[in-house]
């Protein structure tokens, strides 16, 4: 009965505030027309619009008048602002605010997925599509509630207006502009549908697939892909039915598109990562930031996005203890250096940027860290665009809030300074016309000297009160009493002990030493009452003498902070941008070059490097413009080429079907991967990095060259041809499965029927495509919907995408060769392929090539019969043989891998180094550029000092293109710079605690570990291992 | 065509008596063995150019340049141009234990609790694993095999490499108690996603732990000295570690765990040593003072963390043999199952360690650690025939193949399921 009482009273007061027409009233319509004057403010119209002195003058909500000595209609409320500051309240782009709790999570690449039973399809009732995690259904404005009290938070940092959505899905479906009022809903609303938001992240969605990065993006380039087609389609196909995500995606296409790409941790990659969808589709997507733009700002302003900024910096370690300091890597000791610094980067690149509270920990801390960008950097005019005007245009809102303009929402703040002085407050923020209190205490500045007088009923003492601010003042007599002194903006309180000590006060008994008085204030009279130390009643009043001079402080000196420092890649072994290695004129002197040719082995001969190419392979070159390098005792090979590789990489699995040919490698490539160095120093320069094996048929996979320090777009091996994984056996049908599988296929006889079921349906839509575009010669349009799961099918049946097939025992490895046959294509590589020894005969008929490890064996039950001299087998067949790693450790010594092939099976040392060369280039289709030491082909070469088959021998030189990656004496040195800043970070976060600044327990850096889920990987300390197994 | 037949018959009758349940283990030979003419390794860093050997019932009764073989009925074997090395030893491992990874009813290491002590790994080890074979032929003659575990996992032996079954496997059984150190970094729970879900309470659980094995092993004391008559089994399997016929092999990596060994060493006085100890090279003058021997992990990792020194795996061992750490190497990699030990040593040579300090690191310096040295681990006068001919350099891979082995004098067949393999399809595709 209560709870009903109080909801009737709040009904009643809303309907006070403003009736609605169509609500009905229980009480009396109490309609106001109330219109508010603010005068002799500075009004910041926009950034770059300031009145000095102006009138703003707002009624039922909206501004109807701002100026400089403009009239003030007489029904108006005066309010006087005398040394306020009017802004437009701020615009948050990015929020959830007012929507249902967030459900639980669920993440990609979440191992509990690997522990509970598999969801192949959606449990999503109605006419929705096949995936969960497209939630393009969803509309905020059906769902959205006022939630006063996380208004309230916002409020009072300053904002007036959100648009908010539900961050749940990869498609989210659309935000709404709501203002922060609490009024009933359907006066908030400031524009139903604003925007369609985006993730990588399946949210809540149970269902396996995606369960990957790149199955992520698969989803939406497919679900975009569906919508045209579904547009296209007139009616509701038999087959299809009514869609109503799709419809949405249709209905919503113009709207602007947010993306919010952070993924586990913080990814920058996934910036330029979601650009690039967009760029597919014609769309350009607002992005959220990382905070570490600043790292790669060459790549994140050239996507052209604007970006959504969050101003949450890392902050300072626990870093005492050097076990602790152990556990933080440099890249994040750097990043809570330079983090303060993104905004200030981003706006220099000419990046239109929001800034948001989303994920905020403290609100408090909100304008502190927009202050602190602006000392790092950022301009104010751009901070408060930011706040402002930017997220009003760019959600097609500006009409309405963003500037204080003639007509616009009266939603601004007022402030006792500018905003981003250090010691501005927010007074009030008024929004839809009404105010909101933040500090109004604040609202009189009381700073001054005043004449106090109190009263003890015989006599007047006089004193001079000197308030400094609202919780510091000094009253002075003879002596400066120690003051307690505090004001609320209205009431005062003063206590008041003698700062004399108990023996001074002998022989002063009259004096009157302690007193409390309290009272209330009216502007520039104050007065009120007390009592002093013996307990009698005393009066008090006090005026003011004299105005504090205004302190107004400005904003801290700007300062000077090296971007320069910022390190490519960031993190340990990157280089400063000066130090970045450049393609060389290189004259490799006197070496002994393995050439992986005809040519064979080659004493005492001379390499000359051009321009990225080996120009010259002879004795006594002479060349004066060539950097010159002594090989003389030294060896010489092609660089090192990876068949089987899963570094560089966000995600390397998806497995949440067993047909995943839509999955590309190259949508989550990760150029910061410290393995792309440690590998140079083991002689690789080229990797074949593959999707892993939890599927039948996996994803596109990627050449790349080990260019340490490039984006992720020059870390691509230019001009190869297309590959795919595919793989068979144990993986395949989930035999580690915790739960039991339930995804077919459960048996290799179910395996050979995915492959057989996939190339049906690829023939046929082929055989659609071919169709269609016949009838559009007869001016017949068919609509088809473009598959991108059977388009890399189509490419392999027409020899334009070759297979790279996990592989393991004879059975499986004939079964897959014969499904080939039948449709008329080759398995271009078997990987793995530990029992192609007994099989060999029939791999060399079919014209396959093996790529294989040396020694590996009884992990699991199909290696039990694994031999390392599968490899020497394979060869002596006739088969192009590879040895790969499959793993990032012993990829640094691909060349003593393949120096086992020579204890085991006897193969010659030049036979043996062509496994980890010209062979896998061969069967990858670059050995014309790569593989081999021959004039004309890419300077990818090695200088060891030994024979590189030799366990004692090293990489000193690494070069990729005529760059030298890596140079042994210089990773001395990178060794050393490494240490040092380490050092110098470490010690300024210790001082940061020394001096009272607050830090957190150690965080460690845990690394996130991808790998293919064939075999163990013993885990380093910060290791995390993440599959995405289901 | 009939000499084809005959020939292919041969080889299949040799293919089905050579299948690894026909490699016998062999008799012990009572007659004289001398190997001539290598070059001989001893194991402590000395090597003899064309040494003789002499062998006389399973033990080496002299080593040298200049011993006389007699004319009589004596065993000769001509190592000429090879190089002759103590058998390798594999200092831990789940040998026998663990058949095919992967499956579950082939894993026999692991029990069930963290209070394991009585648990022995040699009731449960397979003689006949096809692993062991595979091992042999990189000259693994001894193995130290124990059962793991997520605390205290029990007892291991050590066994030779050429047997029956478990009884006369056992070359020293239960030498040692096997405490595997939890974890003090507070991670993410669990093995996958968990931004933001951090334990910081995990560093402190572990410390408690270890706080509670502590007190088991106090308890332990106390009952050596006086169980009242009332038998405990878990406390019973201590004594040996209290009397020091057993180590305490601590199993862990971190610099504190290891800090805390060293507690381990000083209220207890055991004999420790650190299985791991992969960041060892931060406090290696702590374990050289307090005598901690270090029984490393397979050098073919990668650096723990992302700003090591990308050799720092590599360069671990030069850095102890510095600092005068005792300590050896092992291969617990689980895809290669230990036949790469003299690999990773190795790799140490190429990081700064000297050829014949990396072999004692897999021979005497391992026999030392596991406290057999006065058996094994090196060519020197009473102790076992246990000895290996190489090619060349047992180091590297490029030429290590061994071609001769003894296990306490006994001349093993060095056939393994590999070479059968390859004997099966050489002959399928007719490959010399």
């Amino acid at each position: 009965m209560r709870k009903f009482r109080l909801l009737v009273l709040c009904i009643l007061l809303s309907g006070i505030i403003k009736a609605q027409e169509t609500f009905p009233i229980n009480g009396i319509a109490d309609n106001r027309n109330t219109s508010y004057a603010f005068t002799n403010c500075t009004i910041v119209k926009d950034a770059q619009t300031i009145i000095q002195n102006g009138t703003l003058i707002i009624r039922e909500g909206n501004i109807v008048n701002i100026g400089k000595g403009i009239s003030i209609p007489t029904e108006s409320v005066i309010i006087n602002c005398k040394g306020k500051f009017i802004y437009p309240s701020f615009i948050d782009a990015y929020s959830d605010y007012g929507m249902p709790q967030k459900q639980v999570s669920g993440g990609m690449n979440n191992m509990a997925d690997y522990f509970r039973t598999q969801q192949i399809s959606t449990n999503q009732k109605g006419a929705f599509g096949w995936n969960q995690a497209i939630k393009s259904d969803v509309d905020a404005v059906n769902i959205f509630t006022v939630d006063d009290s996380k208004a309230k938070q916002l409020r009072e940092i300053g904002f007036g207006a959100v648009i908010t959505h539900q961050k749940d899905g990869i498609i989210r479906g659309t935000g709404t502009a709501v203002t922060l009022n609490n009024k009933k809903e359907n006066l908030v609303i400031i524009k139903e549908k604003v925007c369609v938001n985006n993730s990588f992240n399946k949210g809540s969605s149970s269902q396996n697939y995606p369960s990957s990065l790149m199955g992520s993006t698969a989803l939406l380039r497919q679900n975009y892909n569906d919508a045209i087609w579904y547009k296209n389609n007139n009616k509701p196909t038999d087959r299809e039915g009514v869609n109503l995500n799709l419809k949405q995606i249709n209905e919503n296409w113009n709207l602007p598109q947010v993306f919010d790409p952070i993924e586990r941790g913080i990814d920058l990659w996934n910036v330029v990562r979601a650009d690039r969808i967009g760029d597919e589709f014609g769309i350009q997507y607002i992005i959220k930031a990382t905070g570490k733009e600043y790292q790669r700002i060459k790549e994140v302003a050239a996507t052209k996005a604007p970006l959504i900024l969050t101003l949450n910096y890392p902050q300072a370690q626990d870093v005492e203890d050097p076990n602790d300091a152990r556990l933080v890597s440099l890249a994040d000791l750097k990043n809570w250096e330079l983090a303060p610094t993104n905004a200030g980067v981003i706006e220099k690149a000419g990046i239109t940027f929001c800034i948001s509270s989303a994920e905020l920990k403290d609100y408090r801390s909100f304008l502190l860290n927009i202050k602190k960008a602006i000392e790092n950097g950022l301009s104010e005019k751009a901070a408060l665009e930011g706040l402002t005007k930017n997220p009003a245009q760019l959600m097609g809102i500006y009409d309405k809030v963003g500037s204080l303009e003639n007509g616009k929402m009266a939603n601004f703040i007022i402030t006792n300074g500018p905003i981003f002085s250090e010691k501005t407050n927010i007074l009030q923020n008024w929004i839809q016309g009404e105010k909101y209190g933040v500090k109004d205490e604040l609202w009189n500045n009381i700073n001054g000297t005043y004449n106090l007088t109190i009263n003890n009923g015989n006599e007047n003492t006089n004193y001079i009160l000197q308030v400094k601010n609202n919780n510091t003042a000094y009253l002075i007599n003879k002596d400066t009493f120690n003051t307690k002194f505090s004001y609320d903006g209205k009431y005062v309180k003063i206590i008041c002990n003698s700062s004399l000590k108990k023996t001074e006060l002998k022989g002063k008994q009259n004096t009157i030493t302690t007193f409390t008085l309290s009272g209330f204030t009216n502007e520039k009279s104050w007065n009120g009452n007390g009592k002093d130390s013996l307990g009698n009643m005393i009066t008090w009043t006090a005026s003011l003498e004299k105005e504090a001079a205004n302190d107004q402080d400005s904003i801290k000196a700007k300062r000077n902070i090296k971007l320069s420092n910022t390190i490519y890649p960031f993190t340990a072994f990157g280089v400063t941008e000066d130090k970045i290695p450049k393609s060389e004129n290189i004259l490799i002197k006197n070496a002994t070059v393995w050439t992986s040719e005809k040519e064979g082995i080659l004493k005492e001969t001379d390499v000359l490097i051009k321009n990225g190419k080996i120009v010259k392979i002879a004795k006594n070159i002479n060349d004066i413009n060539a950097k010159t390098i002594d090989a003389t005792g030294k060896h010489l090979t092609a660089g090192i080429i990876d068949e089987h590789s899963h570094i560089a990489c966000a995600s390397i699995n998806e497995g949440g079907q067993s047909v995943t040919s839509e999955v590309r490698i190259q949508d989550n490539l990760n150029p910061d991967d410290i393995n792309i160095y440690r590998q140079l120093s083991g002689g690789v320069t080229t990797s074949h990095i593959l999707h892993g094996s939890a599927n039948t048929i996996g994803g596109q996979t990627q050449l790349i060259k080990l260019r340490w320090g490039v984006n992720d777009e020059e870390l691509k091996f230019k001009g190869s041809d297309l590959f795919i994984k595919f793989a068979l056996g144990e993986n395949v049908k989930r035999t580690s499965q915790a739960s039991g599988n339930t995804r077919f296929p459960d048996t290799r006889m179910g395996v050979e029927q995915v492959l057989i079921d996939a190339f049906t349906r690829a023939k046929e839509y082929e055989a659609s495509i071919k169709e269609a575009e016949e009838k559009k010669k007869e001016g017949i349009k068919i609509n088809i919907r473009k598959d991108l799961e059977l388009d890399a099918l189509v490419e392999i049946m027409n020899r334009k995408r070759f297979i790279t097939c996990h592989s393991y025992v004879a059975s499986e490895i004939l079964s897959t060769m014969r499904v080939a046959e039948n449709f008329g294509f080759k398995i271009n590589t078997f990987t793995h392929i530990l029992e192609g020894y007994k099989v060999a005969d029939r791999m060399k008929e079919h014209g396959a090539s093996a790529s294989t490890f040396s020694d590996w064996w009884a992990y699991k039950n199909e290696v039990q019969d694994a031999i390392p001299y599968n490899a020497a087998i394979m060869h002596k067949v006739g088969i192009n043989v590879a040895i790969n790693s499959d793993d990032a450790e012993m990829a640094r010594r691909l060349n003593q891998e393949a120096a086992k092939t020579i204890r085991y099976g006897d193969i010659s040392e030049e036979d043996a180094l062509k496994m980890i060369t010209i062979n896998p280039a061969k069967m990858l289709h670059v050995e014309d550029k790569v593989g081999s030491i021959k004039e004309g082909k890419d300077a990818d070469v090695v200088i060891w000092n030994d024979n590189p088959l030799s366990i004692y021998a090293m990489s000193l030189y690494t070069i990729v293109d005529g760059t030298i990656y890596f140079d042994r004496n210089k990773d001395v040195q990178l060794r050393k710079d490494v240490k040092e800043e380490r050092n110098r970070i470490i010690n300024k976060m210790i001082g940061e605690k020394k001096t009272g600044g607050i830090t957190i327990p150690v965080s460690p850096s845990f690394r996130y570990i991808n790998n293919c889920s064939d075999h163990d990987e013993k885990l380093r300390m910060l290791d995390i291992e993440i599959e995405g197994i289901n | 065509m009939k000499k084809i037949i005959i020939t292919a018959w041969l080889i299949i009758l040799n293919n089905i008596l050579n299948a690894q349940e026909t490699i016998y283990p062999v008799q012990q030979q009572n007659q004289l063995t001398f190997i001539i003419n290598g070059t001989i390794h001893i194991g402590n860093g000395t090597i003899i150019e064309n040494g003789i050997i002499k062998i006389n019932k399973g033990k080496i009764e002299e080593v040298g340049k200049n011993i006389a073989i007699p004319a009589d009925d004596v065993q000769t074997y001509d190592a000429k141009g090879k190089h002759i090395y103590p058998g390798l030893i594999l200092p831990m491992s789940t040998l026998g234990l663990q058949e095919i990874g992967g499956i579950r009813s082939m894993q026999d290491f692991n029990e069930l609790g963290e209070w394991n002590s009585n648990i022995r790994s040699i009731s449960a080890y397979n003689a006949d694993s096809k692993i062991i074979n595979t091992l042999r032929s990189n000259g693994i003659l001894l193995a130290h095999t124990a059962p793991q575990g997520s605390l205290i996992g029990g007892l291991s032996t050590i066994v030779q490499l050429d047997a029956w079954n478990e009884e006369d496997a056992g070359y020293k059984k239960d030498i040692g108690m096997n405490f595997y150190m939890p974890s003090l970094i507070s991670r993410p729970i669990g093995r996958g996603y968990g931004m933001g879900n951090q334990s910081n309470e995990a560093g402190k659980e572990a410390l408690e732990k270890i706080e509670q094995v502590k007190a088991f092993f106090r308890e332990a004391k106390a009952y050596t000295i006086n169980n009242n008559g009332k038998k405990n089994i878990k406390l019973e399997a201590t004594k040996t570690l209290f009397n020091k016929q057993a180590k305490l092999y601590i199993h862990c990596d971190q610099v504190k765990q290891m800090l805390i060994a060293i507690d381990f060493v000083k209220e207890f006085n055991f004999n420790v040593v650190i299985v791991g100890g992969s960041e060892s090279w931060q406090i290696a003058d702590l374990l050289k003072q307090n005598n901690i021997a270090v029984i490393l992990g397979q050098l073919h990792e990668l650096p723990e963390v992302e700003d090591d020194n990308i050799d720092q795996p590599y360069k671990l061992p030069s850095i102890l043999q510095k600092a005068g750490v005792l300590f050896c190497i092992n291969d617990d990699d689980s895809q290669n199952r230990g036949r790469n030990l003299s690999y990773n040593a190795g790799t140490a040579v190429a990081y700064g360690l000297g050829k014949e300090e990396a072999l004692s690191t897999i021979t005497l310096n391992t026999a030392k650690i596991l406290g057999i040295e006065d058996r094994t681990g090196s060519i020197e006068t009473g102790k076992d025939a246990n000895i290996i001919i190489a090619d060349n350099d047992v180091l590297d891979m490029r030429n290590s193949i061994i071609s001769k082995a003894w296990i306490q004098g006994r001349d093993i067949n060095l056939k393994d399921k590999h070479k059968q393999l390859y004997e099966r399809y050489k002959y399928k595709y007719g490959i010399k």
